[in-house]
């Protein structure tokens, strides 16, 4: 057998999808996936399946707000993204101000670094009239 | 209705209830759906949510709402049906007193001192986190040691951050969503240490919040001093034995100016003690029968303030359980008193709730002492069930249905969790 062509393997992933925390596990020949084990829930092997492919993951950070109850707002992508991408995304979101009132589920960034995929506002955040002083 | 301002509220409410975070919002709509009229949440922030409010990762309400939700989304949800449902929200204000006839003193700093009188109180005070008096660190007093919490308030909702290199001491859930947290923000993070011989957090916290960052977890493993006289400037790390003593010839020095503390959370009873309200020395919360009702009759309790959860979700559960039942309480509608008292036994830390009542159906929540596999948890004689594993770490809850206790008539029940191959 070539080693090259004709490669067995078995990874192993911790899922992330809930507390529970399952042991996965995948077994594929040359890059194809044959088998997915130790998943509860089809969470978990979808999960272990991405993470064998290309690894991804939801974001949560912050955004600059002005005028508002908060000096930051919570934001977070609509669906993950992938891995080394995640680094990126929160320094890209580092630059953008926003200007209260946000409502929850605002799209903050549309098609974040062209991945497809929406960071939208995870609060609504009120316009603070005392605030508006700074 | 949402106000800062005392002289807005009403001077006399069916239910008061003390915090407003999920367990305290939770309640309010608990008390309205069996009956309570007026409804009063009063809170130290500016605004109703919580914690929630900074726990800005996802994760919350898979068991409540049926999706994964962040902190903020979880918090606005319940934010908005407390303000459609008609209930008070009093925000920017302290409860300073509850006296025994149920007179509530409150304080806030534009408004001053205001009396008003309740039938029922709900005391959903939360809980504090452990500061670096609790675990007597040795070295300096300088500036950039402080719990993984109020870090997360100051980067999440104040747009602060608290220092440029941090190390954090426990391995706790804050602490390890804070490490992942500091690195997006552009903090260098070197390290999560932990006194224990294993990480006190979730696995899946570890993996994606350490493993994705290369952060690397030092277990048994602690922090034996500090250095820096005006701003924290390095600390000495060093391994412990099984005793918990570090062996300093192994020590190690970390240049950082920030230490997070993530080394567990106190339930924050100043007031339920002022009521000299019997507290359980084991949950450091109150006593509870099966309605959550306190020693003191007409004051109930739910969340953090009476036992540490692990999950928001299961908060939810119980505070709205308790607001249901001051809701009765008020209506005069309340049932008929417990009649069986929970023992903790073999393996069992506590059970809230204290007592049950043989003619209703109860979830009875309890933390293990011990790690152990495949176990059998039992009710005295009358019921058992098989659990996969505890951790202590995993609140474990249990149905006790009123068939279970059919031909039962003691008035204690035992409660165990057994390994199996001794049953
Ligand atoms: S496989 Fe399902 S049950 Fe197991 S950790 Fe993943 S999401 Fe949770």
């Amino acid at each position: 057998m070539t080693t090259q062509q004709e490669e067995h393997t078995l990874s192993h992933y911790l899922c992330i999808g809930c507390p529970m925390g399952c042991r996965l596990e995948v077994e594929a020949d040359d890059g194809e996936i044959v088998e997915v084990r130790g998943f509860s829930c089809q969470r978990g092997e979808n999960y272990a399946k991405q993470e064998f492919v290309e690894p991804r993951r939801m974001v949560t950070t912050t955004v600059k707000i002005n005028h508002s109850l908060w000096a930051r707002i919570p934001v977070k992508t609509v669906d993950a993204i992938p891995k080394e991408r995640v680094q990126d995304l929160c320094d890209a979101l580092h630059r953008i101000q926003l200007e209260a009132p946000v409502e929850m589920g605002d799209v903050i960034l549309e098609d974040a670094l062209g991945t497809g995929i929406n960071v939208v506002a995870s609060r609504s955040m009120p316009r603070t009239a005392e605030m508006a002083k700074t | 209705m949402l106000t800062a301002n005392l002289q807005h509220l009403d001077k006399d409410y069916d239910v008061v209830v003390v915090g407003g975070g999920p367990a305290g919002m939770a309640a309010a709509l608990g008390a309205k759906e069996t009956g309570a009229e007026k409804v009063l949440i009063v809170d130290r922030e500016k605004e109703a949510g919580g914690i929630l409010l900074q726990c800005i990762h996802p994760g919350f309400g898979l068991q409540h709402f049926r999706e994964e939700l962040t902190g903020p989304e979880y918090a606005e949800r319940y934010k908005q049906q407390v303000l459609d449902a008609g209930i008070h929200v009093a925000t920017d204000t302290y409860v300073l007193d509850i006296d025994q006839d149920k007179q509530v003193k409150l304080l806030s700093g534009t408004d001053g001192v205001r009396l008003i009188n309740t039938k029922a109180a709900v005391l959903s005070m939360g809980a504090r986190e452990r500061t670096r008096g609790a675990i007597r660190t040795p070295g300096h007093r300088p500036a950039g040691i402080l719990t993984a919490g109020l870090a997360q308030k100051f980067v999440n909702l104040m747009g602060y951050l608290p220092g440029n290199k941090a190390v954090i001491l426990g391995s706790g859930d804050i602490g390890l969503i804070m490490a992942r947290r500091l690195t997006l923000e552009g903090v260098e993070v070197k390290g999560v240490f932990e006194i224990m011989p294993h990480a006190n957090g979730l696995n899946r916290n570890i993996v994606q919040c350490l493993h994705d960052y290369d952060i690397p977890l030092h277990l048994s493993t602690t922090v034996v001093d500090l250095q820096g006289r005006d701003r924290l400037e390095k600390i000495t790390v060093a391994p412990v034995d099984s005793h918990f003593q570090p062996d300093l010839s192994k020590s190690w020095d970390i240049d950082c100016d920030t230490l997070l503390l993530s080394i567990g959370l106190i339930p924050e009873n100043e007031l339920t003690r002022r009521l000299k309200i019997r507290l359980d020395p084991v949950t450091q919360g109150a006593v509870v029968n099966s309605q959550m009702e306190t020693s003191k009759d007409g004051v109930f309790v739910c969340g953090n303030v009476v036992h540490i959860h692990d999950l928001v979700d299961f908060v939810s559960a119980e505070s709205e359980l308790t607001g249901r039942n001051a809701g009765l309480y008020v209506t005069d509608q309340q049932p008929p008193g417990d009649n069986i008292r929970l023992v903790p036994g073999e393996n069992v830390r506590y059970c809230v709730p204290h007592t049950i009542s043989s003619d209703r159906t109860h979830t009875v929540y309890m933390r293990a002492s011990q790690p152990m596999e495949e176990s059998i948890l039992r009710l005295g004689d009358v019921y058992e069930k098989k659990l996969r594993y505890v951790v202590p770490a995993e609140m474990i809850n249990l149905k006790v249905r009123p068939r279970f206790l059919q031909n039962f008539h003691g008035e204690t029940l035992k409660v165990d969790i057994l390994p199996v191959d001794n049953t």
